[in-house]
């Protein structure tokens, strides 16, 4: 009766982090975006993260979109002509990398590659005591360091799913038409005629934003709610793949379902 | 309670607690203003948790905590960034910003807070620089500084706005003699110059005391006694004579509390 109570008392206790931890999750965000940053140098703060979660992001994102297209064009060609309908493949190359795999394997990309360098370099900055030591310098962290951070991954994610969606078009036109001889002139076409800019590109697009501000929330918030030893550090760095991912394709689900 | 009083810091019934265990208990602190005030105890008493609640990074249960007669806790979010403004403190770690080089570590505050020109902010790193013995240091990164050099560099970012508070957390843990003889050395003397008033939280015995005007000894949750050093040495309180003359077995016993050794030894290869 007793290991009952126990483990009824544990569920309960779990359920209690959980609501503490987005409480608090909620709070810092509010803070770190709310409000004007006393600062002048803010956009140079901006520039620099731009920079370190964007650019930098670049080459994994144009390889894994490049791959990525050539791929579907082959599946697509493969499965199409059995049907006789292999001029269809750049469309089924658009439309599949426009609505779902150009936002979530940026987002999941994203969060491994840009995530976790956040939650690793706050966490460590928390464990060094450099955040801190701003504190006490009179300089609020959650606009110096955590607001930058923030917002570059909001505007960086968003422009890497529209490049790996432009660069997996391309790598499939070049397995399709250069490969595997569809004529171009059916690829480009069956592509502009299927494709509507607010049903598709917006939708997707609107997708990546949402994953963006999900993904850079999660990676900033691990860093900077994690306990400051190199276990904790793993382990929120661990927490932050694992729960963008999750919530990536939880969240995937319920736009595609409310879009399309 | 005027700016003018004659304490900077003041803790009124602080009461602390982390979890169900309690660091404060309705604890009395006031640290004169223009003086060298330490606050000693046994490791894991409190000491940096003292530091932090003035700072407001820990919020106390209970009590007030007046700063220049403001009660730290109950400032909103932005007159507590403004009062820190006031205050300077040396991490134990130095806590110095990895990505900046020692200059721009210095600058940092400097350009934050203030509208200088360029070259007036490189004036006033080369006199904190100076004032550390670091100057030949400005173009260096940290990682490319020593411990106490890294300490040292800290503390010049620390008076770079020129606080009226100065708190520095364990200066002297992990330092070799010639980097401790700096430190004691710059801690008092930046007190005398600027004119500062400093907290030095250490368990140092014979470096804090020799550059302390007053001790505060804290532990099991209380101030155990206060005083100028030489009262301290002096003292019939057997807890602060332990501590003041590092005995190693008294009053803070030398073993943690455990069952009988006798027990322990007898349950064979069953683990404890």
């Amino acid at each position: 009766m007793k290991t009952m109570i126990d483990r009824v008392a544990l569920i309960g206790r779990s359920g209690l982090d959980v609501l503490a931890a987005t409480g608090r999750s909620g709070v810092f965000l509010f803070n770190a975006l709310v409000g004007r940053s006393r600062f002048g140098n803010g956009f140079q703060l901006l520039v620099k993260q731009l920079y370190a979660v964007g650019v930098l992001s670049l080459a994994i994102i144009v390889v894994s979109g490049l791959f990525i297209g050539m791929v579907l064009a082959l599946q697509g060609y493969n499965i199409l002509k059995d049907y006789g309908s292999e001029q269809a493949v750049g469309q089924m190359v658009a439309l599949t990398l426009l609505r779902e795999l150009g936002p979530v394997v940026t987002a999941l990309l994203f969060a491994g590659r840009a995530g976790s360098a956040l939650t690793a370099e706050i966490g460590l900055m928390k464990a060094t005591e450099q955040l801190s030591s701003m504190e006490m310098i009179g300089v609020d962290p959650l606009k110096y360091v955590i607001a930058p951070r923030l917002w570059a991954g909001f505007i960086s994610m968003p422009l890497l799913a529209l490049i790996f969606c432009v660069v997996g078009i391309w790598g499939g036109a070049m397995v399709a038409v250069d490969w595997l001889g569809v004529y171009s002139g059916s690829y480009w076409a069956n592509m502009q005629n299927s494709v509507q800019f607010t049903h598709d590109v917006l939708n997707g697009l609107t997708k990546a934003v949402v994953f963006a501000f999900v993904v850079t929330w999660i990676a900033v918030f691990q860093g900077y709610d994690c306990e400051p030893t190199s276990e904790g550090i793993s382990r929120a760095t661990t927490r932050t793949v694992v729960y963008a991912s999750l919530a990536v394709l939880g969240l995937d689900f319920i736009l595609t379902a409310l879009m399309f | 309670m005027t700016e003018f009083s004659d304490y900077i810091v003041e803790l009124q019934d602080v009461t602390f607690r982390r979890g169900d265990r309690i660091i404060f208990d309705r604890v009395n602190i006031r640290i004169p203003r223009g003086k060298v005030t330490a606050i000693m105890g046994p490791s894991g008493c409190g000491k940096t948790t003292f530091l932090r609640l003035i700072g407001a990074q820990l919020r106390p249960d209970g009590g007030k905590i007046l700063v220049n007669g403001q009660n730290i806790p109950e400032l909103g979010r932005d007159a507590l960034f403004r009062a820190r403004e006031h205050m300077g403190m040396l991490f134990q770690s130095g806590a110095l910003f990895t990505d900046l080089s020692v200059f721009e570590n210095v600058a940092f505050p400097l350009r934050v807070h203030t509208d200088l020109p360029e070259d007036m902010i490189r004036d006033i790193v080369l006199l904190k620089l100076q004032a550390v013995g670091l100057r030949g240091a400005i173009g260096l990164m940290p990682d490319e500084l020593s411990g106490g050099m890294k300490r040292r560099v800290a503390l010049a970012r620390a008076i770079a706005l020129d606080p009226q508070l100065m708190m520095y957390d364990e200066p002297f843990v992990g330092q070799d003699p010639i980097s401790m003889g700096v430190l004691v050395r710059l801690i008092r003397l930046l007190n005398d110059a600027l004119g500062l008033t400093s907290i030095v939280v250490s368990h140092d015995l014979t470096e804090t005391a020799s550059i302390a005007d007053y001790i505060y000894v804290v532990g099991d949750t209380q101030v155990l006694g206060h005083g100028r050093p030489d009262e301290l040495m002096n003292s019939d309180n057997p807890r602060i004579r332990q501590f003041m003359k590092g005995e190693p077995d008294g009053p803070v016993p030398f073993h943690f509390p455990a069952s009988r050794y006798m027990d322990d030894l007898l349950k064979g290869d069953r683990k404890a």
